[in-house]
Parts: structure tokens; C-alpha cells; sequence
């Protein structure tokens, strides 16, 4: 269609100025795209969590553990189908920057809840057979380069000493958002060496993890567990899984909201560019709007051009940037795996950028084809000489 | 300045629209860049000044901070009986057991919860920190299930205002005062007798001693006994380097996101001002050779359309500060990253920040408009002449 | 008139342009002399080669072969920075469209080239209403180029040319964007300047009626000097 063509050629009429409100708008869906992966990133352990696990903690805080002998009596409340328990163990690898979750479990049943863990049968029963075996997710494994048979040596902070570790088995996620970075013990293991200097952890696990029977059943059995502890010496609180995880976030709330205004920061900033670069062009073609006007083009036609010369240039930027988010957020999330164990950039995203650039697009427009619809023939003539 | 300054500014002024939006994607990015590092520097100032360099903190060796820390009796017998200790007005040892956890409990204006830090004291607690002041009520009495909380704590939590109780470890604890810590981190702490708490909390260590040094110039000497002393397994730090570290992870983590979202940003807004005075340039063409002709050299043109872009960047800085420093009326609250512990701190503007955002902004205006500029000097007379 | 030596003296100059692959010769070969307080006009069909002549006269554009020498300076030989120099002080420019800066006042505008001589702001200020007064434009001057008539711009133009004191006045077709009766103007007052000054001008125009005010007619055809149709009236 020649309105198409025209449209082009207008845009890029300019080269350098088409060349850098390309660019300006590239690098800010870059940007916007980056952001909103941070964002999703930091709420991946909500999403991987799954509605028919549980939670039980301390009802006083995280930091106070509870007694083993909970087990037999959580096993027995209707609607469970496993009960596993588990400590953090906040160890450090080697410096405190290569951060990741290491924790002490119940083997058996802990993998019997995480079935999204996937660990072959022989790894899996020669960790069972090492009290002092490991398991470790793929990235974790790929990134210390360990092999199977290696001894890992963790240092305790919460429980001091120096911890050697033994790496029987590999687990890989069964999809993108299983966390592959988890450093899994038993909890055995921890008990026997800490019973007898640390009497006020003897005995006692950090959090107990439990499956019910059906989703539909969270609630109920949450109170139940809840109820069955209250009024003893360490009251519990159990939620689902997912409300755990969102405890935590809603701890940083702040921080991401922050940064989700800031990405929209930074669309407001790239406005501000395409929009001045589109008032400027069109005040400098505004004899040639003119001479069309006089041919007999109305104002939806000029309303076309300019609208359409806009969209060319942010959908052009919009699509580089969209493209270059996914290098951008693999190398991005390579380097702050510390922080974000998952980091993958969703659809959504991309159809949020889209959408972005596409607004940016139409409002740019806005103001320069007020003055042009609006400009009498005569004057914009005048203009040309 | 050859060229009069006026030039550059009245031609600013005459293309008004494109001069607002120029300034103002730059005023944007300069907004950001002064809140991170507002923020950053109210992240440090609370917990840098949470603390006296002539204070001592020790706790368990390879505890990261006083809530995963545990020191027995014996231990903390040691460690008092240390002879560098500083005496107080009343002849008492300026030394204090204490212990710390961390407690959730829900926010006042939604329900979530976040982790408190609950501080069980001594006697010489209180003393040892004259940043703490009692705004309200009085100090709790020893020995009683009562509780002072911080500022923070009563405005932001359920039960924390004066007269209020919280519950925890079975039993429940009266608010009888509400201290300020100014800008510290004692103002998002509850305090108690520190017996009772462990009592409560049924622990039989401390988590940490705090004492005061009696020669601040003794710390190196003290912290080498304290450390190696067979008896102990413990690490000792200046209680302003012990909050310092805690607040590490944080910070770093705030200027490092604050810097890389800076540098995208920033180039937004220099390519903004790239277009601006590309166009600004061809525009002036005939311009430019008139001023030649007359006489004005190469770098004369150059300077005074740098200027023009200095200015852009200059006027996006000052507002974008402006808005900035309205920052300062709000306050943050999260979640320590290294103590897992609430933390409230706020946006703070110092000439530091002044300074490296307006720098900052012309940066960016130079960044922006040099290539133009050089385009502009670079021309040929008969040519930009001609294309009037 | 034989002792005073000219003031412009142009030997053998040639120039030509580059377009694309081609080379245009515009001037050839072109040999003449101008007398200190001489009025001069080049006239010529378009393409002559006219204004190109002018602005090498004018150091704004560089010779390809031969030699101009204005007062006792040779400025084929000047560097661009000495060039730019030598115009601030002896060249006055008058343009077609007038080329005032529309962000100036017709004060400021005049003061401009000013700022490239050392001189104090008072001298400044005098010199400006001095120059404001030979051209007869004492109200009006703190009025932007937008505020005022084609006229009165041009005259603006004329003593922004006239401020610094110029050895030659250099007009480039300076009454072609006005109307007869400020094109007489404008030639009027070039007349009177050229008389009670001595200024030596140096006119481009094709405008016949401008041309007779001049005192010698220098014509270019094709880049070269028509000899035959170098008139001369008084």
C-alpha cells in the first residue's frame, strides 16, 4: 500500500534522527522487560509453590525451632498424607557471596512432598545409605563443579563448626520453575552432632512440611495442626505453601514496588523522547502537511501519517528490545543467581512491553497532529519558502 | 564564553515544548538516581549511627549477628570481668548480657506480618546508648513482664503503642514506655528485662555482651584478648562496624540496582538530547554560517551550543532533585536481607547527593550534546550559508 | 589615486566545485582591482560564478589557485583561525535574508560582533548606538528581528556590518527579499555610507536599478570576467 510505504520512508527520512528514537526506545523496553523479570523473580517461590503443601513454623518466629515429637502427632490428623521436617542450616560455601539454600531434611519424605525434585532411584538410595550424603540441584552442581563423591565442606554459622558432605545425587527441576540451586542433608545427620553442645536445638526441627490429601483440605487441616499445639510450649502456625513464600516478600514489599515504578519510570522517560522527536518533525514538515491539505487530504489522513510515522518507530524499537531482553535477562540472572535462583522472562512480559511501546507510539502522536490537522493552508504554505 | 550565554538560553526558551520535554526525561532519570542514593544513604545513616564507637559488641564466633549468636554463662563471666571495661557514674561496670530474637507480628494498617526484634536488657543497656530517648511512659521496671518499644514499632504495629500489650512466649507483655532512637535502628526493637525474656523464650544463653570501652584507643588490644583467650569462642566488633556489616548486603544491593537502572536510564535521556540538539543544530544552519562569517571561530560554535545542552541537562537536574528531596517525607520499611529482621529507614539528601546528581546531569547534557555540537562547528560557511 | 594601492587586489584566482565524481570550474582565471572607497557591484546570469567570487573575497571560502590580497594581506595565505580573525576586523557582511540570530535584539544583534574585540562593555554600548545612528534606527533597537519589517532588518544587518569598522562592506544580493521603496532605502543609505565614510563596497546583485548605484559594474560570465561590459559611472 503506498499509504505504508509512505510511511517508511518518512520515518526514516531522517536516518539519524529515525536511528536514535530507535534506539532510545529500544533500550528503554529493555529496560522495562529487565525490570518486570526482576519482579516475577522475585515472586518465582510463590509460583513454584504448590496448594496442597503446608507449612508449620513457630507461631513466635522462624528463628525458634520445634519439638521432633510433633510428627507423630501431625501424622495423625485427618486429611495428611505425609508429614517431613526439616532445619535451615544457613551454611556457607568457601565466602559468604556464594550464597544458596542448604537445609537439613527428613530424605524419605521430604522428596516424597517435592516430587517436582526429580533424582534417579540409584542416586537417590546412595544418598539414603551416607549419613553424611548430599543432593544438590543441577545449577548449584554446574556452578561449584562438583562431581559425585566429592566432599563438600559447609561452615555453620547458626551451627558452628566446620561440615563435610558427601555429594550422592544430582536432583533436576521437572520444569523452568523449580528452583535447582538447593543443597539438601539429613537432618539425622545435624541432630547427632549438635545434640549434646546445643541442647536448645536437640531434638527440635526448624519447620515441618506436610502434604494433605486434596488442596481443598489446606485450610482445614492448617487449623487443625494449629489447634492441636496451642496453649503448649511452642505454639505453631501452619499455612500453605504459598502463603509462606509471601510472607517473606511481603517483608521487601516496599523494594518491589519500587521497582515496578521505576519501570514505568522509564517508559514515562522514553515518551518524553519519541514525543519530542515527533513534535520536531512534524513542525519541520508542517509546509508539506499543508500542500497535502490543499491536494484535499483531510485530517484523518495527516492523523494516519504522523500516527503511523510514530508507531513504525516505537514498534520498530519496541520489537529490538523485546528480542534482546531474553541475552539480556540469561546474562542478568547468571550474575545475580545469588539472588534469584529463577529467572526467566515470562509472556506476559512480552506482551506488557508490546503494549508499552505501542502507547508510547499513539501518545507521541498526540500533540504534533493537533498542530498539523489545525494548521490553515496558507500559513503552513508560507512555511515552505 | 564568546558567544554570549544568552544565546544558548534564549534559544532554550524559544523552542519551549521541546525544551520541557528534553529537560524532564533527564529531570526523570536524575529523580531516580538522587532517590537510590537517598535511599542507600538513609539505609547506612540508621545503621551506621545505631551504634558507639566506644561500645563492644561480642558475640559467638562465626555468628553473623546477635539473633544466630549464643554465649553461656560461663562465657559471659569472662568476658565481664575483662579490665578495660569502663566504669559509670554510679560505680557500676558499664556491661550489659543481652539477648535478642526476632518475633512476627502484624502490621497496623494491613495484616502482614513482619519480624520484630525483641531486645532483652540490663541496667547498663540503656546507658550505653544515649541515642535512646523516653518520649512517653518510663522505663520498664526489672524483673516485670513490661516492655518499651521503639517509635517505629508503635507506629507501625499492632499492640506496640503505649498502654498496649503484645503476647509471645505464653504470656503477655504490657507497653509501659516508647523510646526515639532518632534515625537508628533501636527505634524497630521492643525492650525488656532480659531475664524474662529468656525465661520466655526458654533460652538458656545470651546472645551477645555489650560493654563499654573505658580507652576507645584500647579496642585493638581488647579484641585480640577477647578473641584468643582459651575460655571463649567469640568475635569482637565496634558496635558501629557491627551494624555497619549488617546493613552490607542491603546497601550494596540498593547502589547496585540504583547504578545499573541509572546507566539504562541515563541513556534514554542522552539520546533524548542527542535528537534535541541535532535538530536544534540543523535547524540554526544558516545560523551557525552567519555567525562564521562574522567572525566567530570553530570552538566558539561548539561552546556555546555544549552550553545549550549543559543548560538542558542542568535544568532537568535541578528539578529532578526538587521532586527528590520530597523523598525525604516518607519512610521505608522491609525487611533486612542479611538479618531477616524489620528494618525502617528513610530517604536522606546530603551535599553529596546534591553534588553527584547535579554533576550527573550535566554529564549527561555533555554526553548528549557534544557530537551535535561538534556537527555544528564543523561546517562548512558557503554550505550553511546556503541552506537558509 | 595611483600612489594609494587598492585595497582589493586579485590575481589568476580560480575555483571550482565538486559534485559527485565531476569537477565545476566556476571561476577561471579572474584578474582585478578594487579602489579604497570604490562602490563595486558583480553582476552576472546565475551560475556566473557572482557570489562564489564574493565570498572568497570575503575569507569564507578558500581559492583553489591564485591570490587575494585585502589592505596588505594576503588571506589565501591566513589559516582558518587567522581567517576568522581577520573577518571580525575587516570584513562587513550584509546577507540576502538578512541572517539576524531571532533569539537577539536588533541591539544585541549589532553588539554581536563586538564580542570577538577586546573592548569594554561601555565602548561596546557606544559603538552599537553609534553604528544604530549611521543607519538611522536609534527607537526600535530593543525590538526582536520578528518584531520588525524587512526594512528595518536590513538595516539592522547593515549596521551590525558596520560596527566593527570594516576595511571592505560585502553585500550579497541585500535588497533581493525587499520591496521597492525599502530596496531604495536600503541602496541609499550603502550610497551614503560608501560616500561620507569612504567605505569600500563590494555588491552581488542582478537588480539593474540596484546595480546603478554603484560606480563600477564588474561583470561575470561563465566564470570569467566579461571585460568588454566593465562600466563605470559616477
Amino acid at each position: 500500500m503506498l499509504i505504508l510505504k509512505l510511511l517508511f520512508r518518512n520515518a526514516f527520512r531522517h536516518k539519524l534522527r529515525a536511528t536514535l528514537t530507535i534506539l532510545g526506545v529500544t533500550i528503554a523496553i529493555l529496560a522495562f522487560g529487565l525490570l518486570r523479570t526482576v519482579v516475577s523473580a522475585w515472586y518465582a517461590g510463590v509460583e513454584a509453590s504448590s496448594a496442597s503443601r503446608l507449612v508449620t513454623r513457630n507461631a513466635i518466629s522462624l528463628i525458634f525451632p520445634l519439638p521432633l515429637a510433633y510428627k507423630d502427632k501431625i501424622r495423625q490428623i485427618e486429611g495428611v498424607r505425609t508429614v517431613s521436617y526439616g532445619t535451615w542450616f544457613g551454611g556457607v560455601y568457601k565466602e559468604e557471596k556464594n550464597f544458596f539454600p542448604n537445609l537439613a531434611v527428613d530424605a524419605q519424605s521430604f522428596m516424597k512432598i517435592y516430587p517436582e525434585f526429580m533424582l534417579s532411584d540409584d542416586e537417590f538410595r546412595a544418598f539414603l545409605k551416607d549419613r553424611k550424603g548430599f543432593v544438590a540441584g543441577r545449577k548449584l552442581v554446574e556452578k561449584f563443579k562438583w562431581k559425585p563423591g566429592d566432599t563438600v565442606t559447609l561452615k555453620g554459622l547458626i551451627f558452628p563448626g566446620d561440615w563435610d558432605f558427601v555429594l550422592r545425587g544430582v536432583y533436576r527441576g521437572r520444569d523452568k520453575t523449580v528452583d535447582e540451586s538447593q543443597f539438601l542433608f539429613h537432618w539425622d545427620y545435624l541432630n547427632e552432632r549438635i545434640k549434646d553442645k546445643m541442647t536448645s536445638w536437640a531434638n527440635q526441627v526448624g519447620f515441618y512440611m506436610i502434604d494433605v490429601n486434596r488442596p481443598d483440605l489446606a485450610a482445614e487441616v492448617s487449623l487443625a495442626i494449629d489447634e492441636t499445639f496451642k496453649n503448649s510450649l511452642a505454639e505453631t502456625l501452619t499455612e500453605t505453601e504459598k502463603a509462606f513464600q509471601l510472607s517473606f516478600i511481603s517483608m521487601t514489599e516496599v523494594i518491589v514496588l519500587a521497582i515496578q515504578l521505576v519501570s514505568f519510570v522509564i517508559i514515562f522517560i522514553i515518551m518524553a523522547v519519541v514525543a519530542n522527536a515527533m513534535a520536531m518533525t512534524t513542525r519541520e514538515r508542517i509546509g508539506e502537511y499543508a500542500v497535502l491539505k490543499t491536494m484535499g487530504f483531510g485530517g484523518w489522513h495527516i492523523l494516519a501519517l504522523i500516527l503511523g510515522e510514530s508507531l513504525v518507530i516505537t514498534l520498530a524499537g519496541g520489537t529490538l528490545g523485546v528480542i534482546l531482553t531474553y541475552p539480556a535477562a540469561a546474562i542478568f540472572g547468571q550474575k545475580m543467581s545469588n539472588f534469584f535462583p529463577i529467572f526467566n522472562v515470562e509472556i506476559k512480559t512480552v506482551y506488557l512491553a508490546l503494549i508499552a511501546a505501542l502507547m508510547v507510539g499513539v501518545i507521541a502522536a498526540v500533540v504534533p497532529t493537533r498542530s498539523a490537522i489545525r494548521i490553515r493552508i496558507a500559513d503552513g504554505l508560507r512555511r515552505i519558502g | 564564553m564568546v558567544i554570549p550565554f544568552s544565546y544558548s538560553f534564549r534559544n532554550l526558551w524559544t523552542r519551549r515544548l521541546t525544551t520541557i520535554l528534553t529537560a524532564g526525561g533527564m529531570a526523570l532519570v536524575v529523580f531516580v538516581f538522587a532517590a537510590m542514593l537517598m535511599l542507600a544513604a538513609g539505609l547506612q545513616q540508621t545503621l551506621v549511627e545505631t551504634g558507639s564507637p566506644d561500645n563492644v559488641v561480642v558475640i559467638r564466633k562465626g555468628a553473623v549477628s546477635e539473633v544466630q549468636s549464643g554465649l553461656g554463662r560461663q562465657q559471659v563471666s569472662v568476658i565481664e570481668t575483662d579490665p578495660d571495661i569502663a566504669v559509670g557514674p554510679t560505680g557500676d561496670k558499664l556491661v550489659a548480657r543481652e539477648v535478642v530474637v526476632l518475633i512476627s507480628l502484624p502490621k497496623r494498617d494491613r495484616d502482614k506480618p513482619a519480624n520484630v526484634v525483641i531486645r532483652g536488657i540490663a541496667a547498663a543497656s540503656v546507658s550505653m546508648r544515649p541515642q535512646v530517648r523516653l518520649i512517653e511512659g518510663r522505663f520498664p521496671k526489672a524483673g516485670s513482664a513490661e516492655i518499651m518499644a521503639g517509635l517505629s514499632i508503635a507506629q507501625r504495629f499492632k499492640g506496640g503503642g503505649i498502654g498496649e500489650a503484645l503476647r509471645f512466649g505464653m504470656r503477655d507483655w504490657r507497653i509501659v514506655g516508647i523510646f526515639d532512637a532518632g534515625k537508628t535502628g533501636f527505634n524497630s526493637e521492643i525492650w525488656g528485662d532480659v531475664d524474662q525474656m529468656m525465661q520466655a523464650f526458654r533460652r538458656p544463653v545470651y546472645s551477645s555482651v555489650i560493654f563499654r570501652l573505658s580507652d576507645s584507643q584500647a579496642f585493638p588490644a581488647v579484641k585480640s584478648r577477647l578473641e584468643t583467650d582459651p575460655r571463649l569462642t567469640v568475635e569482637a566488633k565496634r558496635e558501629t562496624r557491627y551494624y555497619r556489616d549488617q546493613s552490607e548486603m542491603m546497601a550494596t544491593f540498593l547502589r547496585v540496582m540504583g547504578i545499573s537502572l541509572t546507566v539504562i536510564f541515563s541513556l534514554g535521556a542522552i539520546i533524548g538530547a542527542m535528537i534535541t540538539m541535532y535538530a536544534a543544530v540543523s535547524n540554526r544552519t544558516s545560523e551557525i554560517g552567519t555567525l562564521r562569517a562574522l567572525g566567530f571561530q570553530r570552538r566558539n560554535i561548539l561552546l556555546a551550543f555544549l552550553m545549550e545542552s549543559l543548560l538542558l541537562g542542568f535544568i532537568g537536574g535541578c528539578v529532578g532533585l526538587f521532586f527528590a528531596s520530597f523523598m525525604q517525607l516518607f519512610t521505608v520499611s522491609t525487611m533486612n536481607f542479611q538479618t531477616f529482621s524489620e528494618l525502617a529507614f528513610s530517604f536522606t539528601l546530603t551535599f553529596d547527593i546534591v553534588f553527584q546528581a547535579l554533576g550527573f546531569s550535566l554529564i549527561m547534557g555533555l554526553l548528549g550534546g557534544v557530537l551535535p555540537a561538534v556537527r555544528a562547528s564543523r561546517m562548512k560557511i558557503v554550505d550553511a550559508l546556503r541552506a537558509a | 589615486m595611483d600612489d594609494i594601492p587598492p585595497i582589493v587586489e586579485i590575481r589568476d584566482l580560480k575555483k571550482s566545485y565538486r559534485r559527485g565524481d565531476h569537477v565545476v570550474p566556476v571561476l577561471e582565471n579572474i584578474t582585478f582591482d578594487i579602489q579604497r572607497g570604490e562602490f563595486v557591484a558583480l553582476m552576472g546570469p546565475s551560475g556566473s560564478g557572482k557570489s562564489t567570487l564574493l565570498n572568497l573575497i570575503a575569507g569564507i571560502d578558500k581559492v583553489d589557485a591564485g591570490s587575494i590580497r585585502v589592505g596588505s594581506i594576503e588571506i589565501t595565505e591566513l589559516s582558518e583561525t587567522e581567517l576568522a580573525h581577520w573577518r571580525a576586523t575587516h570584513v562587513g557582511f550584509v546577507f540576502q535574508f538578512y541572517n539576524l540570530i531571532p533569539v537577539l535584539t536588533a541591539f544585541e544583534n549589532v553588539e554581536l560582533p563586538l564580542h570577538l574585540i577586546q573592548m569594554t562593555g561601555k565602548d561596546r554600548r557606544e559603538h552599537v548606538k553609534m553604528a544604530l545612528r549611521l543607519v538611522n534606527l536609534s527607537d526600535r533597537i530593543e525590538h526582536y528581528p520578528g518584531q520588525l519589517s524587512g526594512g528595518e532588518q536590513q538595516r539592522v544587518a547593515i549596521a551590525r556590518a558596520m560596527v566593527t569598522d570594516p576595511t571592505i562592506l560585502v553585500a550579497d544580493e541585500p535588497t533581493g527579499d525587499l520591496d521597492r521603496a525599502s530596496a531604495e532605502e536600503v541602496l541609499e543609505l550603502m550610497n551614503r555610507l560608501n560616500r561620507e565614510s569612504g567605505m569600500t563596497v563590494i555588491m552581488v546583485t542582478h537588480d539593474p536599478r540596484a546595480a546603478q548605484k554603484a560606480q563600477r559594474i564588474i561583470r561575470l560570465e561563465k566564470g570569467l570576467l566579461n571585460h568588454a561590459h566593465i562600466e563605470t559611472s559616477l
